[in-house]
């Protein structure tokens, strides 16, 4: 999962796309994991953050995972 | 360029700042912050309830000239007149129905001392809606299919080989997205009783409305690109709000249309991004769209770099801009007083 490299955020959660003009709203995790993904963190090491931050089952982390992939790439969000 | 204490005259049509904006009072402000020294601007208006005519922050003086169906005769005899009395040193017209009228004046503007940047009438006539489908397959430049229709008969065969939704346009302006044959035909009718015959019959495209704000040197060099995508769309298409974007794929397509044309002026491409990306030319716009002043706010000033290239001065490409500059157009109730709208009927100008 890469963020594309001209996408914005900022900490409270928007998100910009430069090349659509799409913006979008991110909740505070969502935000937390962009900020990561921006970083460059892998995201097994992301999701190892999320798991010892958070009172979080690590199945249900997978598929909150799967579903946030999924919209950011609908979303037109990631380097495919 | 003049120095900055002499007085650049400017005229600028188009002070129709209406929900189906004319472009002048846009160009007008990116000329008053564009351009060093004082600019004094003449504003050429065709009715008496534009609202650029009251506004005198933004316009010096006002002159009604006559409508572009009159000719040239009397467009160039009405010019004369305001030339003499205020010396106006270029003309920058801002409607598409008026530029054939101007770009055939040009040569006479010009030994009178009004200096002008305009296409050429080959160049007008080319990116012309009736010809625009031919012009995109010989250029490589992807453009919908369209059909050219003098009779509301002819929509069957349009619909057989476009399929709906059709999109039914007006000669000058409009355009009506057509799902039946009963909605294209009440399309034809209210179409060609505003703007006459013939009527286009466009393929419909799904995707993200783009535009594309670009000035051209006239020798196949871009001066200028920004294209917008448009937040906010009115009821007659318009953006409301719009925004300014990151895409190399639109600054080549804008490029490749200008070095193909050599177009000179500014001009504005209307563009259809599909899904999967392809950008589709929908129209070319021959003058400055009424969003311009977003140009200078991203920081390339267009309609400025129109008069240096006008006034002789060899303007350099713009290189950068600023991404995620938004425009947002509000309605303001500008009050003024029934002295000024009788002089502008009765006498012409203000």
């Amino acid at each position: 999962m890469h963020l594309r490299k001209n996408i914005a955020t900022s900490e409270s959660g928007f998100i910009f796309n430069p090349g659509t003009g799409d913006s979008f709203s991110a909740n505070p995790i969502a935000a937390e994991i962009l900020t990561h993904l921006k970083e460059g963190t892998p995201p097994s090491d992301i999701k190892k953050i999320i798991l010892d931050r958070y009172d979080v089952e690590p199945g249900i982390l997978e598929k909150d995972w799967d579903d946030f992939n999924a919209q950011l790439k609908e979303s037109n969000l990631l380097d495919i | 360029m003049p120095e900055s204490n002499q007085q650049l005259v400017i005229a600028v049509t188009a002070l129709n700042a209406i929900d189906s904006p004319g472009p002048g009072v846009a160009v007008i402000r990116a000329l008053r912050e564009g351009l060093p020294g004082r600019v004094r601007i003449i504003g050429l208006s065709y009715e008496t309830l534009e609202p650029g005519i009251y506004m005198h922050d933004v316009v010096d003086k006002t002159y009604q000239i006559p409508y572009p169906s009159g000719g040239t005769e009397a467009l160039l005899t009405r010019l004369k007149y305001i030339h003499e009395k205020e010396k106006i040193q270029i003309l920058i017209p801002n409607f598409d129905a008026e530029l054939y009228n101007f770009i055939k004046l040009s040569p006479s503007l010009r030994s009178l001392g009004i200096e002008t940047f305009l296409p050429t009438l080959e160049q007008l006539e080319a990116r012309d809606k009736m010809n625009l489908f031919q012009f995109g397959e010989k250029h490589g430049l992807l453009v919908p299919r369209d059909k050219i229709i003098y009779s509301v008969n002819e929509l069957y065969i349009c619909a057989e080989e476009l399929g709906y939704p059709l999109v039914v346009k007006g000669k000058f302006y409009d355009a009506i997205i057509a799902y039946t044959l009963e909605q294209a035909q009440k399309a034809f009718y209210k179409l060609s009783a505003k703007w006459g015959y013939p009527i286009i019959v466009q393929q419909f495209i799904q995707g993200t409305e783009i535009n594309i704000a670009a000035l051209g040197d006239g020798n196949g060099k871009a001066i200028s690109i920004i294209p917008m995508r448009k937040l906010y769309i009115t009821d007659k298409g318009k953006a409301w709000a719009g925004i300014t974007l990151e895409d190399e794929s639109l600054l080549d397509l804008a490029r490749k249309f200008i070095e193909v044309t050599k177009w000179k002026g500014g001009f504005e491409l209307e563009i259809m991004r599909t899904a999967t990306g392809q950008p589709y030319i929908m129209e070319v716009n021959p003058r400055f769209p009424a969003w311009i002043y977003l140009s200078a706010a991203a920081g390339q000033n267009q309609p400025a770099s129109l008069v240096k290239m006008a006034l002789g001065e060899n303007v350099l490409p713009f290189k950068n801009y600023t991404v995620g500059k938004i425009f947002i157009r509000y309605a303001w109730d500008h009050i003024t007083d029934v002295t000024e709208f009788q002089q502008i009927s009765a006498l012409g100008e203000l």
